[in-house]
């Protein structure tokens, strides 16, 4: 057992000490769920953000509803606070106040910015690309990053909006339960819809399922686990990853020619997954705690959820690990599992906009099960009420880890 | 007094590839004994069998009494690998490593402080220890390499190739620690291609090509079994081609067998003073110019070359 946390603590050790994965692991999380945190307006009048009151200079030459939408958050009351927006009619304009220094960033929407994304309802077509044009002022680098911030989030909103509508239709075409010209006609509908109404996100209204009644729950309060439970994926693939990195570098030969059974060995690796992705979860979940002021419910309750997602997802981790013989292939691999998981369970949208089938497909993903528990423990849900999402991830890494040690054997990763 | 390492009948296979024949060889207690052979021969299989990596696939060894294939943990436990390849965590300093491997060994508290703080003096990086791996030359990551092995006082040591891709001062340095860990007791098996490793450490030497082992002995029992024969090398421009040359060598009276690497033609001959007028009037012949030629009394290299006709680099 000593040898087992020995192991296990060496790899955390290294995976804290990789920069690139520190990257993906923790700051790119933090920084997603930063940008939907501005863009919920969850820093307005907060002292703890120390930045208020950016001037920024819109010009808005788009006659579509999109253009105003993305005003309409400049201007909303949640970051009256932290933006101070002057709505300007020529982009000249906004240069000069920008050259000017008395705007940190100028943002010009431009003409046809809505056409391009959502389409035309008599012809069924697109407009041309266009690009909202963003000048950063170089003398205010930290307001010009949070007004960037914003304009991605709202982006990043829009764009989900209309892939999923794209998806969802394309899938239906493929299978026949849509003609090809019902698909376009819906498609004009549904890509306007979703696209406006992921701009236009509010908090969402949650029933809370032990009391029966409504409570307001808090946009980020969704995307938080959602980001933390997408990047766990990137964590687990990365220690699975170094299995196999270490049989190629020589390192695990040379512990099975220690005085240490091959079984111990490889629960030492798998030890080390999960406690990676273990302090991972505690990092975001206490940052994002501390930093947002975001409750997560009861805490004993986000502790298990938080044991049973590493356990969950290391399992997963392991699983792929035994599927591919390079170190490379099980990065690839482990991406787009990362990616295809944050889309699948939730990370990105909530699930209700897709069709029936993908929520049922949903419930392979630790992102899922793990969403449902942060944020029923973030509505006022008590520890009786997490117990599906509890028990479905355990069994969930308890069958994974099951399959993958069987796999390690015969792949002689425990030695030959 | 029983050896501490005996190998009888190893063989082992991947598939229908044969990478150990049937090699069997013992090592006495306080002895250093080379593996000798061209790269691919056998060697690191051959010590990955010894060391419980690899099951073989027929025959046994036994290493401080206990056989590897009835008592592996016992077997770990008696030896101290040193791999050819750079087995470390690069991102972890050296003092890390060392606590991190000396763990694995079983040590642990102050005779875990302890061992390291001399291993650390053997391998001279005491002043580096807490530097990362990765910012060190190739010869102080061989360095620990080695003292990775070091650190639980095995009986018996396994150094596979140490001194492949570094310096010649790194590698003066490791084999003078191989001598001196020797000195203080411990038995050796040394793998190498260099010839000139094996004749500097080695009580004896085994000679290994294609899996087998091909011959065995002290060096001198090896040298003799080319029998009294000298070694004339002969230097030619880079940009002739040796080989024709070598072909009419191979006819001249005396001439046991020639062979050339990298324009460097060793002919093994039972005169070598006799053979030097002829052999520059065959070049000039042919118009290819000798720079320089030495004598080489018999050695290993001649040995593994009228064993196998080729030379220990081919």
């Amino acid at each position: 057992m000593r040898k087992l946390l020995i192991l296990a603590l060496k790899d955390l050790k290294l995976i804290f000490r990789d920069p690139a994965a520190l990257i993906l692991m923790l700051l790119a999380p933090f920084l997603i769920t930063l940008g939907m945190g501005l863009i919920t307006g969850r820093f307005s009048g907060s002292a703890t953000s120390g930045i208020s009151n950016i001037s920024v200079a819109i010009v808005n030459q788009d006659e579509g509803e999109l253009g105003e939408t993305l005003v309409a958050v400049f201007e909303s009351e949640d970051l009256a606070d932290l933006v101070e927006p002057t709505i300007l009619l020529t982009p000249g304009d906004a240069r000069q106040l920008v050259e000017a220094d008395q705007a940190s960033a100028a943002i010009l929407i431009p003409q046809g910015f809505s056409a391009s994304i959502i389409p035309d309802e008599r012809s069924g077509t697109s407009g041309e690309v266009v690009l909202i044009d963003f000048i950063a002022n170089p003398n205010a680098p930290t307001n010009a990053g949070v007004l960037r911030s914003i304009l991605d989030a709202f982006l990043t909103q829009v764009e989900v909006g209309r892939i999923g509508a794209e998806v969802t239709l394309s899938q239906f075409a493929q299978t026949g339960k849509l003609t090809p010209e019902l698909a376009a006609r819906l498609g004009e509908a549904l890509g306007a819809q979703l696209a406006l109404q992921s701009a236009q996100a509010q908090p969402i209204q949650l029933e809370d399922t032990t009391s029966g009644a409504a409570v307001k729950f808090d946009l980020l309060m969704y995307f938080a686990p959602g980001m933390a439970l997408m990047f766990l994926m990137f964590a687990v693939t990365y220690g699975g990853r170094s299995l196999l990195l270490e049989n190629r570098t020589g390192t695990l030969p040379r512990m099975l020619q220690t005085p240490t059974a091959p079984a111990h060995i490889l629960g030492g690796k798998v030890l080390g997954i999960f406690l990676t992705a273990v302090a991972q979860l505690t990092i975001l979940i206490g940052g994002t705690s501390l930093l947002f002021r975001l409750d997560w419910g009861q805490p004993l309750g986000v502790v298990l959820l938080i044991l049973a997602a590493a356990f969950a997802a290391s399992g997963w981790g392991s699983f792929i690990a035994t599927l591919f013989k390079t170190p490379a292939q099980v990065a690839n691999f482990g991406s787009i599992v990362m990616l295809v998981f944050g889309l699948l369970g939730g990370s990105f949208f909530d699930l209700s906009l897709l069709p029936e089938w993908v929520s049922t497909l949903s419930k392979i993903t630790p992102n899922a099960w793990g969403l449902q528990g942060f944020t029923t423990l973030a509505g006022g849900g008590t520890l009786s009420s997490i117990g599906e999402p509890l028990l479905a991830l355990v069994l969930m890494g308890i069958i994974l880890f099951g399959v993958a040690s069987i796999w390690m054997r015969r792949r002689g990763l425990a030695g030959k | 007094m029983a050896p501490i390492l005996e190998v009888r009948d190893l063989v082992k296979k991947y598939g229908d590839f044969t990478a150990v024949n049937g090699i069997s060889f013992s090592i006495d207690e306080g002895e250093i004994f080379s593996l000798l052979g061209p790269n691919g021969a056998g060697k690191t299989t051959t010590i990955s069998v010894i060391s419980t990596l690899f099951t073989p696939t027929s025959g046994d060894a036994s290493v401080c009494g206990f056989s590897v294939l009835k008592d592996p943990m016992a077997v770990k436990g008696c030896i101290g690998v040193v791999p050819q390849e750079l087995a470390l965590y690069e991102d972890l300093t050296a003092l890390e490593n060392l606590q991190f491997w000396g763990q694995m060994y079983g040590l642990s508290g102050k005779a875990l402080s302890d061992r390291i703080s001399e291993v650390l003096d053997q391998i001279d990086l005491k002043d580096k220890a807490k530097q990362r791996v990765k910012t060190y030359s190739g010869g102080m990551k061989r360095r620990v390499n080695i003292g990775i092995g070091l650190l639980h006082k095995p009986k018996l040591l396994f150094m596979d190739e140490p001194t492949v891709g570094i310096d010649p001062q790194s590698r003066r340095a490791i084999l003078d620690s191989v001598k001196e860990l020797n000195r203080q007791g411990m038995s050796i098996l040394y793998t190498t291609h260099y010839m000139e490793e094996a004749q500097e450490l080695s009580d004896r030497v085994g000679i290994i090509d294609h899996g087998e082992l091909i011959a065995l002995g002290t060096q001198e029992e090896l040298t003799r079994q080319v029998g009294e024969t000298d070694t004339l090398v002969l230097h030619i421009a880079e940009n002739e081609d040796p080989q024709p040359l070598v072909d009419r060598l191979q006819t001249l009276e005396g001439v046991r067998r020639a062979n050339v690497i990298d324009h460097e033609i060793s002919i093994i001959t039972q005169s070598a003073q006799e053979l030097i007028a002829p052999a520059i009037r065959t070049a000039e012949a042919m118009g290819i110019k000798i720079f320089s030629m030495d004598i080489r009394e018999p050695n290993l290299e001649a040995v593994f070359l009228h064993l196998t006709g080729r030379a220990l680099r081919d």
